[in-house]
Parts: C-alpha cells; sequence; structure tokens
C-alpha cells in the first residue's frame, strides 16, 4: 500500500442556481490573459445541454479519457503510443475556438468618440483574437437555463443512451446546472498523454499541473482529457490548465470558486488514497463497477493499517487529522450521496457530485404530488425512467439504482428533517427506508443544509517550513514579464482589442 | 575573396550563432521553447498541411544526410553503381520535395491568406522563418527539377558533399562549390542563414521530439518545488 493524499472537492448540485459567480471570479484570477480570452477553468452548463466545449462528452468524436484494449489492459482513447506520436503533427481530436467560442468585446470607443449625428452611436461586437467586426453566435453557456434547447439540447451525448421518448419530453420537466473545474484525477489521461512530461500530479496533494517552461506545445492533453479542461494559450502555444488554486490551498484556504459560490456548494478536503492500486481500479472490466472500484481506492483515515502506511510515507499529523475531518470522505464513503463525473472514462476524477433531487422533485409536482412527502417522492423516484436515466448517464454509467439510492437519501433526509422541525417526532420508517440513522441523517443535514464555512473545508496548510527562505528569493514581481504590469504590451495586427494584463509570450 | 567569404567564413558564422543561440534560448527562455501550435485556431487547413510538410521535410533531410555525408566510394562499395544511386536520389528527393512544398503551399496559405486568426499570431521571426524556408525549399526544388531531371543533370556528389565535409574538418575549399550551378551556391547559403535564425525561431522544437514519452510510465509525480532546484526569480523575472 502507497498512501498518497488528494485534495479533492464535492459540488451539491441542488443548491447550484447557475449564477455563474464561480465562473467568473476564476477568470478574473486566472484566465483575463491574452491568448486564453476563451479558457473557463470553472464553468458552469445547464443540463440538459451540449456544454463547453459543445458535445464535450462524446467520446466517440472526441477520444478522451482511458480505454481497455483487448488485453483488457489501459490504453488512452486515442491510441497507443505510436499511434499518438505519428499524430503529432496534426491532432486529429483536437477541439478548435469554434468548438469552444470566439471571444468578444464591444467597441466602447464608438459610444465615447463617435461625431454628433443624427443616429445614435452603437458599440459593434469585436473579436478579441482578431479586432475585427464579428456577429456573436456562441458562447460558453450559450444555451443556458435551456435556452434554445428545442434546438440545442437534443445534441447533449447524454441523451443517446436514452429512449425516444425521454428525448420528447424532458424540456418541459427538469434541469439543473453543472458546474465543472478540472478533476485532477488519480488516473489523469492529460499527464498520461503529454509528451514532454510537462504535466505531472503532485506527490502532496494530487494537483494537476501543467510546468509552462517543459510544455512543448505538442496538444495532446487537450485531446486525452475527456473533460475537455485543458487548453491551449494561443499566444504562447502552451497548455494551461485549472490549477485547484494551490497558492491558496497551500495556505489552507479554499479555492476562488469555492470561496465566491453565493449558494455555499462546494466541498473542499484531502482524501487518502492507494497509489498502488489505481490501475487496478480505473481497468475494472464491467463499466458498471467502475464507480465501487472508485470509490474504494479512497482509504479509510481511521484504519490502523492506513494510518501506519500514511505515517511511513512521511504524511504529516496535521493531514492526517484533516484526512479524518475531511467532508468529502463523509460525502462519498460515510453518506455515499457524492458520485463521480463520468466515472466510465476511466480516470478516477476528484471532484465529486452531490446529484440534483431538484429534478425528481418537479417531476413529482407535476404529476399532482407532494414533493414534500418522501413517499411520494420515492414513487416519483421508483416509478420514472425521466429524469434518473439521465443523471445516471452523467453520474454512474448508467446504473438507475444507484442514483436512485443517492436521490431517496436526500428525498429522505428532507422529510425527516421536516417531521423534526415541524412536527417533532422521529420518522423512523423513512430512516428504515433509507437504510441511516438518525444521527447520520442529522449529521448530513448539518453537512448539506447548514454547510458551515468549517465543515465545508477542512484544508490543511502544506508544509513550508522553508517558507521564509524562499520568500528572500522573491525579490520580483511575477508581472514583471515583457510589457509591464497592467499592460498589454504588444498590439498585434488586425487591431487586437486590449485586455488589461501583461502578456507573456515567446519570443 | 567573396567565394571564401560566402563558402568559408559565412558557413561558420552561422554554424556558431547556431549553437551558441541554441544554448542561450534554453538557458533562458525555456518558456518560449514551444511548437507555437496554431491548432486550436485552425484545424482543417493544419490536418492537410502540416503531415505533408513534416514528413516530407523529415524525408527531405534523409536525402541530404545520404547524399552529403555519404561519399561515392561508400555507396559503390556496397555494390550501388552511380547511375542507380543518381535515379533513386533524384526520384526520391522529387517525390519528397514535392510533398515538402504542397505541404508548405497549403501551410502558407492558411497562415497569411486563409485565415485572419493566424495572421494575428504570426511574429517577425515567424515571417523570417517563412521567407527563407520558402525560398530555400524551392530552390532546391528547382535543382532537382530544372537541373537533374529536365536539365542534363548535375554530380553534386563530387563537389558540393565534398565542400560539406571538408567543413567538419576546417578545411573548406570553396572552388568546389563554385564549379557547380549557381542555384546550389545559393541553397548552401539560404540553408546557413536558416541555420543561424534557427535558435531565435519556433523551429527549436525540431530538438524536442519526445521519444523519451515511449518508455515513460504514464502518469508523472513531482515533489512541490523544491527550493535547491532553481532560484524562484531568474525563472519569473525573465
Amino acid at each position: 500500500m502507497r498512501v498518497m493524499s488528494q485534495v479533492a472537492m464535492v459540488m451539491n448540485l441542488d443548491k447550484c442556481i447557475g449564477c455563474h459567480t464561480c465562473s467568473v471570479t476564476c477568470k478574473q484570477t486566472w484566465t483575463n490573459r491574452d491568448g486564453v480570452e476563451y479558457v473557463w477553468f470553472n464553468n458552469v452548463e445547464t443540463k440538459p445541454g451540449i456544454g463547453y466545449p459543445r458535445g464535450y462528452e462524446d467520446q466517440e468524436r472526441w477520444k478522451g479519457g482511458w480505454t481497455l484494449d483487448r488485453k483488457g489492459r489501459l490504453q488512452l482513447k486515442s491510441g497507443g503510443r505510436l499511434k499518438r506520436l505519428a499524430s503529432i503533427f496534426a491532432n486529429p481530436y483536437l477541439p478548435t475556438l469554434d468548438d469552444y467560442y470566439e471571444p468578444a468585446t464591444y467597441d466602447f470607443d464608438q459610444l465615447v468618440n463617435a461625431p454628433a449625428q443624427d443616429d445614435v452611436p452603437t458599440a459593434r461586437p469585436r473579436s478579441v483574437i482578431t479586432g475585427k467586426n464579428m456577429n456573436i453566435e456562441w458562447g460558453a453557456n450559450w444555451d443556458d437555463d435551456l435556452g434554445g434547447s428545442p434546438e440545442i439540447a437534443h445534441l447533449d451525448p447524454n441523451l443517446k443512451n436514452m429512449t425516444e421518448q425521454v428525448q420528447m419530453s424532458f424540456e418541459q420537466t427538469f434541469m439543473f446546472h453543472l458546474p465543472r473545474i478540472c478533476e485532477h484525477c488519480l488516473n489523469p489521461a492529460c499527464v498520461s498523454a503529454c509528451p514532454s512530461s510537462a504535466m505531472y500530479k503532485r506527490v502532496e496533494d494530487g494537483i494537476v499541473l501543467v510546468d509552462q517552461d517543459a510544455c512543448r506545445g505538442w496538444r495532446m492533453c487537450v485531446s486525452a482529457c475527456p473533460y475537455k479542461k485543458v487548453y491551449i494559450n494561443h499566444q504562447t502555444g502552451k497548455a494551461e490548465k485549472c490549477t485547484f488554486c494551490f497558492p491558496r490551498i497551500e495556505e489552507g484556504l479554499p479555492t476562488v470558486c469555492a470561496e465566491t459560490c453565493v449558494g455555499r456548494l462546494r466541498y473542499i478536503g484531502i482524501v487518502f488514497y492507494d497509489a498502488d492500486k489505481v490501475a487496478e481500479a480505473a481497468s475494472v472490466t464491467d463499466e458498471s463497477e467502475l464507480l465501487d472500484s472508485q470509490r474504494n481506492i479512497i482509504l479509510d483515515p481511521f484504519d490502523p493499517e492506513v494510518l501506519a502506511a500514511a505515517r511511513a510515507e512521511g504524511i504529516p499529523e496535521d493531514w492526517i487529522t484533516a484526512a479524518q475531518e475531511s467532508p468529502i470522505y463523509k460525502l462519498i464513503h460515510t453518506y455515499k450521496i457524492a458520485l463521480p463525473l463520468h466515472p466510465e472514462y476511466r480516470t478516477l476524477p476528484m471532484v465529486w457530485y452531490v446529484p440534483p433531487l431538484s429534478p425528481v422533485l418537479d417531476v413529482t409536482t407535476e404529476l399532482g404530488y407532494d414533493n414534500t412527502d418522501a413517499d411520494d417522492v420515492f414513487h416519483t423516484i421508483s416509478s420514472l425512467r425521466i429524469p434518473m436515466e439521465y443523471l445516471a448517464s452523467i453520474f454512474t454509467a448508467g446504473d438507475v439504482d444507484t442514483i436512485s439510492g443517492v436521490l431517496m437519501k436526500l428525498a429522505g433526509m428532507r422529510t425527516y428533517m421536516r417531521n423534526r422541525t415541524i412536527n417533532g417526532d422521529v420518522a423512523h420508517e423513512v430512516l428504515e427506508r433509507i437504510g441511516m440513522s438518525a444521527q447520520d441523517v442529522e449529521d448530513m443535514y448539518r453537512l448539506l443544509a447548514i454547510a458551515k464555512m468549517a465543515d465545508r473545508y477542512v484544508i490543511p496548510k502544506a508544509h513550508t517550513e522553508r517558507a521564509a527562505e524562499l520568500a528572500s528569493w522573491q525579490s520580483g514581481c511575477s508581472l514583471d514579464g515583457p510589457g509591464g504590469p497592467g499592460m498589454s504590451a504588444v498590439a498585434t495586427k488586425g487591431g487586437k482589442v486590449s485586455l488589461t494584463l501583461a502578456r507573456r509570450r515567446p519570443r | 575573396m567573396w567565394a571564401n567569404f560566402w563558402f568559408v567564413v559565412f558557413p561558420y558564422v552561422c554554424f556558431a550563432i547556431f549553437v551558441v543561440g541554441h544554448i542561450w534560448r534554453y538557458r533562458h527562455d525555456q518558456f518560449g521553447w514551444t511548437t507555437r501550435t496554431s491548432q486550436v485556431l485552425e484545424s482543417r487547413w493544419l490536418r492537410l498541411g502540416s503531415p505533408l510538410f513534416h514528413f516530407g521535410a523529415l524525408f527531405v533531410i534523409v536525402g541530404h544526410i545520404g547524399g552529403l555525408l555519404i561519399p561515392p566510394s561508400w555507396t559503390r562499395a556496397i555494390g550501388i553503381d552511380d547511375h542507380t544511386y543518381h535515379l533513386v536520389a533524384v526520384w526520391g528527393g522529387a517525390v519528397a520535395g514535392l510533398v515538402l512544398c504542397a505541404g508548405l503551399i497549403i501551410l502558407l496559405i492558411r497562415r497569411f491568406a486563409y485565415s485572419q486568426r493566424i495572421r494575428v499570431v504570426t511574429n517577425g521571426w515567424d515571417y523570417l522563418m517563412y521567407a527563407l524556408l520558402t525560398a530555400e525549399i524551392f530552390v532546391g526544388m528547382w535543382q532537382t527539377i530544372a537541373i537533374n531531371i529536365f536539365g542534363e543533370g548535375y554530380e553534386y556528389r563530387g563537389t558540393i558533399s565534398v565542400w560539406f565535409r571538408q567543413l567538419f574538418i576546417l578545411q573548406p575549399d570553396p572552388a568546389m562549390i563554385l564549379d557547380a550551378p549557381i542555384w546550389y551556391a545559393w541553397h548552401a547559403v539560404l540553408a546557413c542563414l536558416i541555420m543561424a535564425i534557427w535558435p531565435f525561431t519556433r523551429l527549436v522544437h525540431v530538438w524536442s521530439i519526445p521519444v523519451a514519452y515511449l518508455a515513460r510510465p504514464y502518469v508523472v509525480y513531482r515533489r512541490k518545488h523544491a527550493p535547491d532546484i532553481a532560484p524562484v526569480t531568474t525563472r519569473m523575472r525573465r
């Protein structure tokens, strides 16, 4: 057993209102630079919908993630090493700007400088890439809140496995928001595909990063990532991705997206996992067993054997304590209500989701039942294939029973707490049906609904005993690059629109 | 005197720039050391042009190594007579050259005419590099097609190749290259120029061919930045 720690996140989707605050604050922090205008390390999608970039979940098209070869061994879906090196001159599975969207700004200058005239001056949209006038035809969340969905949503790859009937009726029945960041996978396909070994997983906290000095721009990572969360900076020609805000995490602070989330739906903590078992867990033959194998690779932080192994690996005591108090471990293992995003990609993602109950509640109401009554909700869950099938195709590789079980727990918790608060009694029959103790349900309620900051974020500080030494070298500013702070240095041809931060571009 | 400059002094100067330039760039500009891929901006034409160009270039390079470094006596020794050699070299070279040219033309149109987006990420070094590469490739094609296929042919292995090998033993004789048609002299001078700008352009990605990848474990783990490996500031202050 080789115990490693991993910083992980869980998002409680029932609380996401799709306000995009996480996306905006993330963009302001990380991707408001030239070359990454189209990049959203954090984005929020409406489901059903085709996501960002368009249809990224269709791995028959993009070849992201892993598959098993004929001998049952893990292989990147885009092919073996030789095959991929042979396609190094032109990546056949690379999304282009049009699959994301062409970022635009507006010609605000015109509003200020237009001469006196009869017509009101307008600010026309301009491409941030070329500086030319353009029509805005797509965006990172174009189908937000099912906007345009009658035309667009049927392209959602998750609908492929479902029946005709579902496709026709879903738009009247449900929707939910899906915020996405890099999954910081235990078996990262991007890292495995990088020919230059520029991408790596940090031993201490499992954060997946791109070494900007080692990246040579082969762009294999972009196509290998099934979540399309590695991007090319078209100015520098290098890959960039979500960093899990590691400078903040190292200080024990939550990521920017989590900190600014108005729904307080994100949880951050560490989990221990067995690094020796990663390949085994990812190469389970039966897709329906992938969820369990991914759950089981996360180790019990109270098991004396695990603790001994963790100490042998040099994991510090405060990290062990943090792993024991981790809200992530509770959500994944104790309550078993958090599920990974597309476990069938076999990357062992480490951003998990509590699936939304709201689509079920919507349907319950629509059918004329009482959505506060556990029995009515349980009935909807067990009798209706929609939207359970859809959620299953996203979170459990198609296993409807698992998703039903999780939703029943959430519905049961609602009813239990409602009875506690309003009637002052204990709904034993509900507890029995969801198979949880009263204490567990109340703890779960505290974690999910009260969601105190101290409960949501249990982040141990990085051990920086040599921080002072590091700081003494830090005599320069990271913006002391070409052009200096606050300046967009070189105006490129085509009337490039200035953005605010200094450009870092190769000579 | 000019012959001495172009075919003795100039190659060495260019080679010196090539070597020192690479050392400098590798030490000071790891961040800029990249293919500067533009596929994310335009993929359709790149998927056609880039493999043609690169595979063409690889074969052309192999052909040049064969023609310049291997003396006729060696090929005769393994039983290839000069006529057979010439046929293989000229026709093989012509095919590889045509593939290269097709790729180059597609990439040129893509970059400078077809796509507005790519022109924006094209910098000064790119313009210079494309100009020199284009000139060099077309001069080379002219030699192969006009002189060796439709013309009377020229046995460069007795002159140009000898001069090229003499460069390595520091005794180049410019008279050798002056005997050849003027196109060969141009081809050599342009090659030297490309060598001189090489370290400052995206051409450096050639040295990063990731063969080590074939033998690497899939997942790469690294410990957090250890202060004794590289001081933070020098990397940041670029």
